[in-house]
């Protein structure tokens, strides 16, 4: 639905301006309002402080930005791995047997992520498998939850690579494992990358299974915003999130960056 | 396997290779190709000689790019045999065929500058430095590309893209080329000029043995020693390019090799020692070339619209009356079109009578026995 005219230009621009403003901005806003809030009483605060900055960067801002970047590190590049090899060998595969499988990879996305949570807490706190307690189910709770989306990513990517390129290189006397290395992988880049971003975006901001899972001394930066925001500190809460946001933001920069230096575009 | 195994070639043997001629044979044996029931490939027997050009040439659908693919080993046969020289290929993977392929979008890999992309089968293969360099250089000057060879490929036109595709096929020295429509993607002023250079690139490499799939029969007609028309899934003519030109089989051939006028006529005195029959279409008694057709039969008599001539003389002994309907001045070519008898008959001329005569009026058209060709009349294959 094309507008053209003039006037009708300009309510479709307000229209989009008023929607993303009211839903996406004044939230941000408010929270940087009052992470720099000294007392919010009234319609806006009545002075402003950076107070709860220093006071999360000498608490436990430091500890918990730490857990949350290993975390979504290493979660990321564990499902960038499973994902991407899932997608490549469903490829190969009938039309049913991925669709099925392709689905199924979709199913921790579509559960409340405390049952996630819950989940692996049950079924990980019996020996051999005690993981109660350990980073490492924390990190299979972030696993779990992303590798969805970077397997849908590069099935995407797979899907949209002409067969050509593939089939050129076989000819001319590329191994499965040379032209997977030399001509498939370098082609999906771009998609492996973002990939890797949207699950270190969706890792960072993960909490419903975390709160289930996570041990004491692995407190990530939205367990920390949850507990503050819940013990009334609504402010330190904030000056957090706000420092979660910068954090996600350089990330995904920097990826950005990458990508671009890589492709050459 | 021995195709791909490149150690121990020196730089010498590549241009032992290259006079003495690396190409192989390559031989469909009742090769049949059918996703699920649906059989796209009929059992198809065919051979390409050493150093060949064979343009595999039908209408869209035909079942052109699946035999190529056959070749390669993208497709897997249903039933039959594929053989390049010696080897029997039909179970080998791709990367073990010793080919070339190139196809309609080139498929360069856009990761890498040209020199990579050329040096991709030699360094897939584990070939040594030296030679990788050597031969990188060499088909890139065979395609005239030498100077583009640290450019991106989307720093590089069409016609360009292509022509490093080709190097990047040739510089395994294949045994076998194959292209699925190489020069559909460019225009028509850059696709006359690659045509050209495809066959200035046999003539230096004549050893080499090319699979050309393609749809333009212009293409077919300027490169390929031999022609195999297909139609839904089948050949319906394989021949040398210009027997086939000259002596269609078939209509289908007729038709779709260059253009063609197709007379009804029926045989009146079947085919003499000299392989001409004289046939007659109504009133008119015509001479044709002929095969074996018997008095009495019913045969399409095809003259190509250049072999109609306005003025009588020399060989034109056939002579034909229409209507004129139609002139079309095309510079080069006059293109006109006739009525014969409810038959519409294209004349294409270079040279006119000074006085041309105007739409309705009745002209003579004369022709050589020799330029004509009789069909069997059924309709297709
Ligand atoms: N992967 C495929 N699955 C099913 N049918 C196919 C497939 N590839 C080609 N075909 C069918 O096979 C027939 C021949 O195709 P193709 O060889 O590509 O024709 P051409 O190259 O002559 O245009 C077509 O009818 C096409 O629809
Ligand atoms: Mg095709």
């Amino acid at each position: 639905m094309l507008v053209w005219s003039r006037p009708g230009r300009i309510v479709l621009w307000l229209l989009f301006a008023l929607i993303f403003g009211v839903l996406f901005l004044a939230p941000l806003a408010v929270i940087l309002l009052s992470s720099l809030a000294d007392q919010w009483n009234g319609v806006l605060p009545n002075g402003l402080t950076t107070e709860h900055y220093t006071d999360v960067v000498q608490g436990q801002a430091w500890n918990a930005v730490k857990a949350s970047l290993v975390t979504g590190f290493l979660a990321s590049a564990l499902a960038l791995v499973s994902g991407t090899w899932a997608a490549l060998a469903l490829r190969v595969q009938g039309a049913t047997l991925s669709t099925v499988l392709g689905l199924l990879f979709f199913i921790p996305s579509a559960v409340p992520s405390v049952s996630v949570g819950l989940g692996l807490l049950v079924a990980f706190s019996h020996p051999p498998l005690l993981l109660n307690g350990t980073i490492a189910i924390v990190m299979i709770a972030h696993f779990v939850l992303i590798s969805a989306f970077t397997f849908g990513n590069v099935s995407a990517g797979l899907a949209r690579l002409s067969p050509d390129f593939e089939q050129v290189a076989s000819s001319l006397g590329a191994r499965p494992a040379y032209r997977l290395w030399h001509v498939t992988l370098p082609l999906l880049a771009p998609y492996l990358v973002a990939a890797f971003g949207l699950s270190f975006a969706l890792s960072m901001g993960e909490l419903g299974a975390t709160v289930m899972v996570y041990p004491p001394g692995w407190v990530t930066l939205p367990v920390s915003i949850f507990s503050l925001t819940d013990r009334g500190d609504i402010f330190a809460g904030a000056a957090l999130t706000m420092i979660l946001v910068a954090a996600t933001l350089v990330l995904l920069l920097g990826l950005e960056r990458v990508t671009k230096r890589a492709t050459g575009a | 396997m021995s195709a791909v195994a490149f150690t121990g070639t020196s730089v010498m043997d590549i241009d032992a290779a290259k006079i003495r001629g690396a190409g192989s044979n390559v031989h469909f044996d009742k090769v049949s190709v059918a996703y699920g029931s649906h059989v796209v490939l009929h059992p198809l027997t065919l051979d390409i000689a050493p150093g060949e050009i064979l343009a595999m040439i039908g209408p869209s659908g035909s079942g052109k790019t699946t035999a190529l693919r056959a070749v390669a080993g993208f497709v897997r046969p249903a039933s039959g045999r594929i053989r390049i020289g010696a080897t029997d290929v039909t179970d080998l993977p791709p990367y073990e065929r010793g080919l070339g392929m190139v196809v309609q979008n080139y498929a360069l890999f856009p990761h890498m500058r040209v020199e990579d992309n050329v040096a991709f089968g030699l360094r897939a293969q584990g070939a040594d430095k030296a030679l990788i360099g050597e031969r990188v250089k060499d088909a890139l000057a065979t395609v005239g590309m030498a100077t583009f060879a640290r450019r991106y490929p989307r720093e590089l036109s069409g016609g360009q893209q292509q022509r490093v595709a080709i190097a990047r096929a040739l510089a395994v020295r294949p045994r076998v080329l194959l292209l699925d429509e190489p020069l559909s993607a460019l225009d028509a002023q850059i696709r006359r000029n690659m045509v050209e250079e495809i066959a200035r690139l046999h003539r230096s490499l004549p050893g080499l043995t090319i699979l050309y799939v393609t749809h333009d029969q212009t293409e077919a007609l300027t490169l390929a020693d031999k022609i195999a028309i297909m139609r839904d899934g089948r050949v319906c003519s394989h021949g040398p390019t210009t027997e086939l030109y000259r002596r269609p089989p078939n209509r289908f051939t007729a038709e779709f090799l260059g253009r063609a006028n197709l007379l009804p006529v029926t045989v009146a005195e079947a085919v003499g020692s000299k392989g001409f029959a004289t046939a007659r279409h109504g009133d008119v008694v015509l001479t044709g070339a002929g095969r074996d057709e018997e008095a009495g039969d019913k045969s399409l008599l095809c003259i190509r619209p250049q072999h109609l001539s306005l003025t009588a003389g020399g060989e034109h002994t056939n002579r034909i009356v229409g209507t004129l309907r139609e002139v079309h001045w095309q510079g080069e070519l006059t293109h006109l079109v006739l009525d014969v008898d409810g038959t519409p008959v294209r004349v294409s001329a270079t040279k006119l009578p000074v006085e041309l005569p105007e739409p309705g009026a009745k002209v003579p058209l004369f022709f050589a026995p020799a330029d004509t060709s009789l069909l069997p009349e059924d309709a297709g294959v």
